[in-house]
C-alpha cells in the first residue's frame, strides 16, 4: 500500500503487515538500546529479545542478497551458516514490480548485458547464448556475434532472468536461509560482531523483535525510494490528482487503458531508459491497437550530437571543458545513446580499473563525465520515433516546467523554453525522470549513519571500500558489507546493476575467504561448481 | 570483451602458449605437405608450425598495442566480439606476408627464403585459422568458468 501523499513511491512490500497490531509486554527495543552504539549480550537479553546465532546475515532479501549468498554457497558455505533477512518472498520481487510497471513485463527485454546473469556467477553460458541455442535462434546468435557494430546490444527478456533466478534459488536452498521480516536496526556488538534486529510478521514469533547475532552482516536494501519532480508532487497534493500525473515506477496501467478509449495528449518527462520504454508502449498502442495518442516529450537536456556527462559538445559546458576525443558518446534527437546504464567497461575493463584507483573529487569527476541520462539506440525505437515525428504525433520539447494548472480534466503545463514560456495542455503526465531519494530516508541506513559508524562517499551514498566493506563499521573480528544502489559513487561504478551485484559479491566472497569463512573458488572448484550448476545439483 | 592493456597482453600470451601450443601439437601432423597422404609426425614440420606460432605471439604484442589505441575511441572502452574474430585477417595476412618474403627467422631450409608453394599457404591457412577460432571461442565464454576474476579484471590472469 503506497501512502499517496508521500514523496516516495517505491513500496517496500507493505511494512504494515509486519507491525504487530497490539503492543507486547516484552521483547521490544528499549530506549537505552536505541541510545547505545555498542550493545552487550546482556543488554539485548535484558530487553527480552531472543538471540539467534548465525555467522552471516544478509539484509534485504532482494537480488543483492541472493547473488551474495549464491557466491558463498558456491564457495562452500552451508545454508545453516547464513540467513537472508527481508520482506520479499523471492529475490526478484521488487525488481519485477518495478520493471513491470515501467513497461518491461516478462516478455520484454531488459537493458542488461548477455553475460550479466544473477543466477550464474560465471556468466557462461550467457543469456543470449542460452536463448540462441535452446530455440536454435540464429538471429539471436548472429546478433551476439555482431553486437554492437551491426546489431543492437543483445539484452535478455525479463522472464528469462526471473525463471533462471528461480532455478538457482532452488538449487542453492535459498528458502532454507530466508527469514521474513523487517530490519530497521543493525548495531555493533560489544566484543565483536553485530546484532541485527528483525521484526517478524505478526504471529510468526513470540516476541515483537528477534536479534540475529552474527560475525558478518551484508546490506543490500536497494533504492531508498524514488522521488517525484517537486512540481509534479505539488500538483498531485494540491489538486488531489493521482490519476493524471503518474510516476513511471508506480502502477499506471489505467493511463494506457484510457488512451485506448479516448484520443488524448500525454506528456512524457525524462530522457532515459524508462522514458524510452514508456514511449514504446504509447507508440505500440498507437500503431498496433489504434490509440489516437499525441505525445509531447519534454527534455530538460536536449542532446544533438557528441556529448558526455557535462552535456553537448557544442553547448556551453559549465565545469566540463571540452569533450575529449577519447571520452564522448553519440547523441541525437534529444537522446544521449549508450548501450547500458554505464559505459560497458566499468564492469571489468579500463573504466573499472581507472575508477578503482581514484579518490574524492577525481572520482566524482569521472562519475560526472561518464554520467548523464542516456538510453540505448535501438532500431525499433528509432523507427517508431521517426514515424511519430513525420506524422506529427510525437513532439519533442526542451525546457522545464514553471507551473501546472488544472483546466477541467486536463492539465496546463507552463513550460519554460529558450523561446519563452509556453502553455502545453495535456491529459496525462508520465514522470520518467527517476529522481532517487536520499539514503537517510531508509531507516536502517539512517541508523547506521547515526549509530553504526557508517559514512557517506563523495556522491552522498554509503562509503564502501574496494572490497565492499562498509568503512567505519568494523566491530572486533566482524565485518559489515554493503552492495547495490546504496553504495553508488564508490571505487566501483556499476553497483546498481545485475553484474555490479556480482562484482560486489565476488569481492565480498574474497574478503570472507581471507577471513576463513568460506573456501576459495579456484579453477578446480570453479569448474566443478559450474558443472553442478549446469546439471542443477546442489553446490 | 572488456580488456585493459595489461589484460590483453596476458590473455594473448596465455592463450597462444596454452591453447596454441596444444593445438599446434595436434594439428601439425595432418596439415597438407604437397605430397599424397598425411605427413605424420615430423620434426621439421613442428619447427615450422611452432615458429609460426611464436611469430603470431611476438607480432601480437604489437597488434595489441594498436588495438588498445583503437579501443580508446570507443566510449564504452569495450572490444566487441566481432573484432576479436576479424582481427585474424590483418594478423594472418601480415604473418603470411613475412613468411612469403622469407623474413621470419629460424625457418627450416627450403621455406626460409620466401616464394612459398600453394600447399604451404593452405597449411598455414588451416593452422592459423583453427588456432585463432578456438582461442576466440574460448575467450568469449568458457574462459570465465575456471577463472572467475578474469572477466572483472580486464582479462588479467595474474
Amino acid at each position: 500500500m503506497i501512502e499517496p501523499t508521500a514523496a516516495s513511491v517505491v513500496p517496500t512490500t507493505d511494512p504494515n503487515t509486519y507491525l504487530p497490531a497490539q503492543p507486547m509486554p516484552a521483547g521490544d527495543l528499549t530506549d537505552q538500546m536505541l541510545a547505545t552504539d555498542f550493545w552487550t549480550d546482556e543488554l539485548v537479553a535484558g530487553a527480552g529479545i531472543p538471540i539467534v546465532d548465525v555467522p552471516f546475515v544478509t539484509v534485504g532479501s532482494g537480488i543483492g542478497s541472493f547473488v551474495t549468498v549464491d557466491y558463498l554457497r558456491i564457495a562452500g558455505v552451508p545454508t545453516s551458516q547464513m540467513r537472508v533477512l527481508g520482506t520479499l518472498d523471492h529475490p526478484w520481487q521488487t525488481y519485477e514490480y518495478l520493471t513491470r510497471v515501467s513497461q518491461i513485463p516478462r516478455g520484454e527485454r531488459l537493458r542488461s548485458d548477455s553475460a550479466s546473469r544473477p543466477d550464474n556467477i560465471w556468466g557462461f553460458p550467457s543469456y543470449g547464448f542460452s536463448e540462441g541455442v535452446r530455440n536454435f535462434n540464429l538471429k539471436v546468435l548472429w546478433g551476439l556475434f555482431t553486437e554492437p557494430i551491426f546489431s543492437d546490444y543483445y539484452t535478455p527478456k525479463a522472464g528469462q532472468a526471473f525463471e533462471t533466478m528461480e532455478r538457482e534459488k532452488n538449487r542453492i536452498g535459498y528458502d532454507e536461509m530466508l527469514v521474513k521480516g523487517l530490519v530497521r536496526i543493525v548495531r555493533r556488538r560489544y566484543g565483536g560482531g553485530y546484532f541485527t534486529i528483525l521484526t517478524p510478521p505478526e504471529g510468526a514469533s513470540a516476541t515483537k523483535r528477534v536479534a540475529f547475532r552474527s560475525q558478518y552482516v551484508h546490506l543490500a536494501v536497494g533504492y531508498p525510494g524514488l522521488k517525484f519532480l517537486p512540481e509534479l508532487q505539488r500538483y498531485r497534493t494540491e489538486h488531489n490528482d493521482y490519476r493524471h500525473i503518474v510516476n513511471a515506477y508506480e502502477a499506471h496501467e489505467h493511463v494506457y487503458e484510457r488512451l485506448l478509449q479516448q484520443p488524448s495528449t500525454v506528456m512524457v518527462r525524462g530522457g532515459g531508459i524508462v522514458a524510452s520504454r514508456v514511449l514504446q508502449r504509447l507508440m505500440d498502442d498507437r500503431l498496433l491497437k489504434g490509440a489516437q495518442t499525441n505525445i509531447v516529450h519534454l527534455f530538460r537536456t536536449y542532446y544533438h550530437g557528441t556529448n558526455d556527462g557535462y552535456g553537448n559538445e557544442e553547448d556551453s559546458r559549465p565545469g566540463g571543458g571540452k569533450t575529449r576525443i577519447f571520452m564522448r558518446r553519440r547523441g541525437e534527437n534529444g537522446w544521449a545513446y549508450q548501450g547500458f546504464n554505464y559505459p560497458k567497461s566499468v564492469w571489468g575493463g579500463q573504466l573499472k580499473k581507472q575508477v578503482r584507483g581514484l579518490e574524492g573529487e577525481q572520482r566524482a569527476e569521472i562519475y560526472k563525465r561518464m554520467g548523464g541520462t542516456n538510453t540505448p539506440w535501438r532500431k525499433l525505437w528509432q523507427k517508431q520515433m521517426n514515424q511519430g515525428r513525420r506524422e506529427g504525433w510525437y513532439t519533442p520539447l526542451v525546457g522545464t516546467v514553471d507551473d501546472m494548472q488544472p483546466n477541467g480534466e486536463r492539465i496546463v503545463n507552463h513550460v519554460r523554453t529558450a523561446q519563452g514560456t509556453v502553455p502545453v495542455e495535456v491529459d496525462f503526465v508520465i514522470d520518467c525522470t527517476g529522481l532517487e531519494a536520499d539514503i537517510a530516508e531508509h531507516r536502517l541506513l539512517k541508523d547506521l549513519l547515526e549509530h553504526g559508524g557508517a559514512s557517506r562517499n563523495p556522491s552522498g551514498r554509503l562509503n564502501v571500500d574496494r572490497n565492499f566493506e562498509l568503512i567505519g563499521t568494523r566491530s572486533g573480528n566482524g565485518a559489515m558489507y554493503a552492495s547495490g544502489a546504496t553504495t553508488l559513487g564508490g571505487y566501483f561504478p556499476g553497483v546498481d546493476t545485475f553484474l555490479g551485484l556480482q562484482v560486489a559479491a565476488q569481492e565480498i566472497y574474497q574478503d570472507l575467504h581471507k577471513r576463513k569463512f568460506c573456501k576459495r573458488i579456484g579453477p578446480v572448484r570453479s569448474t566443478i561448481q559450474w558443472w553442478k550448476w549446469l546439471f542443477g545439483s546442489a553446490p | 570483451m572488456l580488456p585493459t592493456l595489461n589484460g590483453r597482453l596476458q590473455t594473448r600470451i596465455f592463450m597462444l602458449v596454452v591453447f596454441g601450443g596444444i593445438i599446434t601439437f595436434l594439428i601439425t601432423p595432418v596439415l597438407p605437405d604437397g605430397r599424397p597422404g598425411l605427413p605424420g609426425f615430423d620434426g621439421d614440420f613442428y619447427r615450422i608450425t611452432y615458429i609460426i606460432l611464436a611469430t603470431v605471439l611476438v607480432l601480437g604484442i604489437v597488434w595489441e598495442l594498436i588495438y588498445h589505441v583503437i579501443q580508446q575511441f570507443r566510449w564504452e572502452k569495450d572490444w566487441p566480439t566481432l573484432f576479436g574474430l576479424i582481427t585474424a585477417i590483418n594478423e594472418g595476412a601480415l604473418v603470411w606476408l613475412l613468411l612469403d618474403l622469407g623474413l621470419v627467422p629460424g625457418m627450416v631450409d627450403g621455406v626460409n627464403e620466401g616464394n612459398l608453394p600453394s600447399f604451404f599457404f593452405w597449411a598455414f591457412f588451416i593452422d592459423f585459422s583453427v588456432i585463432w577460432f578456438i582461442i576466440w571461442l574460448w575467450t568469449n565464454g568458457p574462459m570465465r568458468v575456471p577463472l572467475i576474476r578474469w572477466r572483472f579484471f580486464g582479462g588479467r590472469i595474474v
